[in-house]
């Protein structure tokens, strides 16, 4: 069997499986809209039709596109995960080094995760709000509040992978802190840090939507979904929600393309 | 190595007297009640090929990671090149190779020999030329570009040794380096080591538990028995300096392998 051949095998052995389930999904999506009817929940061919128009029939920069919305919301996620990332980065780099970090800031981080994002949302909109941001920076707050502590977890899990041996060695040649962090502990953490990119990006997505529905947010995924409910508009609410996961997904493919790079610059091996 | 560079490399001549390269003295060491060293007292000089050998828990490892500032004396004195432990890993004295290959998987074969130099910030250029070198010297210069996963156990343990000597460390510190081998790459492995040492004028201190291992590599043979560690006896060996496998089969071999062992059995008695 050619190379090739045995890539297109692997590819179909993946995709088929992921197909299988989509097909059943779509079957039960007409089944329930058969019976609680098309107002309550749209058939799918309407909800793509609905997603079609909106996409195809304006132009980007137009409120009717959720192209447009959905650019706003990717714009605020973003900059929330590049702040969870720098932050959660920080915090992890602090528990490994610094045994009274480890002790006093890890049981906040962890008890940060406890509070409802809905319940706060609204007062860092507030609380952002009267210090004259508004718009994007309290809806990139949020997201990277929700976005942060897997990278915490993750990156305090890597940094600590290193087995003794390996510290050791780096002790042989008295190599100083700096060193140790940047040839050992932080290439090892790598391996540890993509899955963990992969949950923050869905949750930064998510984040942005869930503050732009306390802002009132004139634009965004958020603010459509908001709208969409408040007019009735079922179908607008369902297209919107497939964009989000669209969104969502195409994010987490750029994540498994650096992800991959890594890997191919590695030899093959994370 | 080109001949001009081991010679340059090479101990000093005979009739100089050769220096103590490790002096310890009623060396002791402790792990909370535990002794795990009690009252060593020896000394290496340069180009020995020193063997440290007996059973676990004999501190034959603990002794070499004093001498590698790995862990600290709780009593007595140790000297290495006339320094503290700890000034002398400072200096860079030292290579040490650990039971595990311990290579970065993240970096190819290469890189991993070029992480010491990379530390003590050698140009670029002659980070690559010794990395080539010492890959060529160890058997793996075809393998540069691999990755440790890449390499079989004794291949990696091969590249670990390129890694310790890369720097140039006029002592070469192994613990165990080829006991989780199977016996014909390990043989096929101190026959290379064997050849490096002679070449090189290297001084090497080779912890191990194995008998016929420790008769081949070494100039002298450092017998330790457990609870509390503590040394048996220094046992000097007189096979010619030019050793090839077969002669492990050979009447005096046999001889002070058999002296080892006696040692070696003088220590359990006391149990």
């Amino acid at each position: 069997m050619t190379r090739e051949q045995s890539g297109l095998r692997r590819a179909v052995d993946t995709a088929f499986p992921v197909f299988v389930v989509a097909v059943a999904a779509v079957v039960l999506w007409y089944a329930i809209s058969a019976i609680i009817g098309t107002a309550l929940l749209p058939r799918p061919d309407q909800v793509a039709a609905t997603l079609g128009t909106s996409v195809f029939g304006w132009p980007v920069t137009s409120p009717r596109n959720l192209l447009y919305h959905a650019g706003v919301t990717a714009e605020a996620a973003l900059v929330g995960l590049a702040f969870a990332i720098v932050l959660g980065v920080a915090i992890a780099v602090g528990i490994v080094h610094f045994r009274v970090l480890d002790r006093s800031l890890m049981p906040w981080v962890i008890a940060s995760q406890t509070i409802p994002i809905l319940a706060i949302a609204p007062m860092v909109v507030v609380v952002l709000g009267n210090l004259g941001l508004s718009g994007l920076p309290p809806k990139a707050a949020i997201s990277g509040y929700l976005a942060f502590f897997p990278i915490v977890v993750g990156m305090v899990t890597g940094l600590r992978a290193p087995d003794s041996i390996q510290f050791d060695l780096m002790r042989t040649y008295s190599a100083s802190g700096q060193q140790v962090f940047a040839k050992l502990r932080l290439p090892a953490s790598v391996a540890f840090l993509f899955p963990a990119l992969r949950v923050s990006v869905a949750l930064s997505v998510m984040g942005a939507i869930v503050a732009e529905l306390p802002t009132g947010a004139q634009a965004g995924l958020g603010a459509r979904l908001l709208a969409g409910s408040y007019y009735g508009q079922t179908l607008m609410i369902w297209a919107t929600l497939v964009m989000a996961a669209l969104l969502s997904a195409s994010l987490l493919g750029v994540t498994a393309l650096a992800e991959a790079g890594l890997r191919a610059w590695r030899g093959g091996r994370l | 190595m080109s001949e001009a560079e081991l010679a340059a490399r090479s101990p000093p001549p005979q009739s100089a007297p050769a220096a103590p390269v490790v002096v310890a003295r009623d060396l002791s060491i402790d792990f909370g009640s535990m002794v795990a060293l009690s009252d060593v007292s020896l000394s290496f000089t340069h180009g020995d090929f020193v063997s440290l050998i007996g059973p676990s828990g004999c501190g034959k490892t603990t002794l070499l990671r004093a001498v590698a500032d790995l862990v600290p004396p709780s009593r007595g004195s140790l000297m290495v090149n006339g320094m503290t432990p700890g000034d002398a890993r400072r200096a860079r004295s030292y290579g040490y190779v650990f039971q595990a290959p311990a290579l970065y998987p993240w970096r190819s074969v290469e890189r991993n020999v070029m992480l010491p130099l990379e530390i003590m910030g050698l140009p670029k250029a002659e980070q690559r030329r010794r990395a080539a070198h010492y890959l060529g010297l160890v058997g793996l210069g075809d393998f540069a570009r691999k990755f440790p996963w890449q390499l079989s156990g004794g291949m990696q343990q091969r590249a670990s040794i390129a890694r310790a000597l890369s720097f140039e460390p006029a002592l070469l510190l192994m613990d165990e380096p080829f006991g989780a081998l199977d016996e014909i790459t390990r043989d096929g492995l101190n026959l290379h080591l064997h050849e490096l040492w002679r070449r090189s004028g290297l001084t090497c201190v080779f912890v191990t538990h194995s008998i016929p291992e420790a008769v081949f590599l070494s100039t002298r043979i450092v017998v330790m028995s457990p609870r509390p560690g503590r040394v048996i006896e220094i046992i000097e060996s007189d096979l010619p300096a030019e050793r090839d496998l077969d002669m492990r089969e050979s009447a005096e071999f046999l001889r002070v392998a058999h002296r080892v062992r006696e040692a070696l059995r003088a220590g359990h008695s006391y149990d």
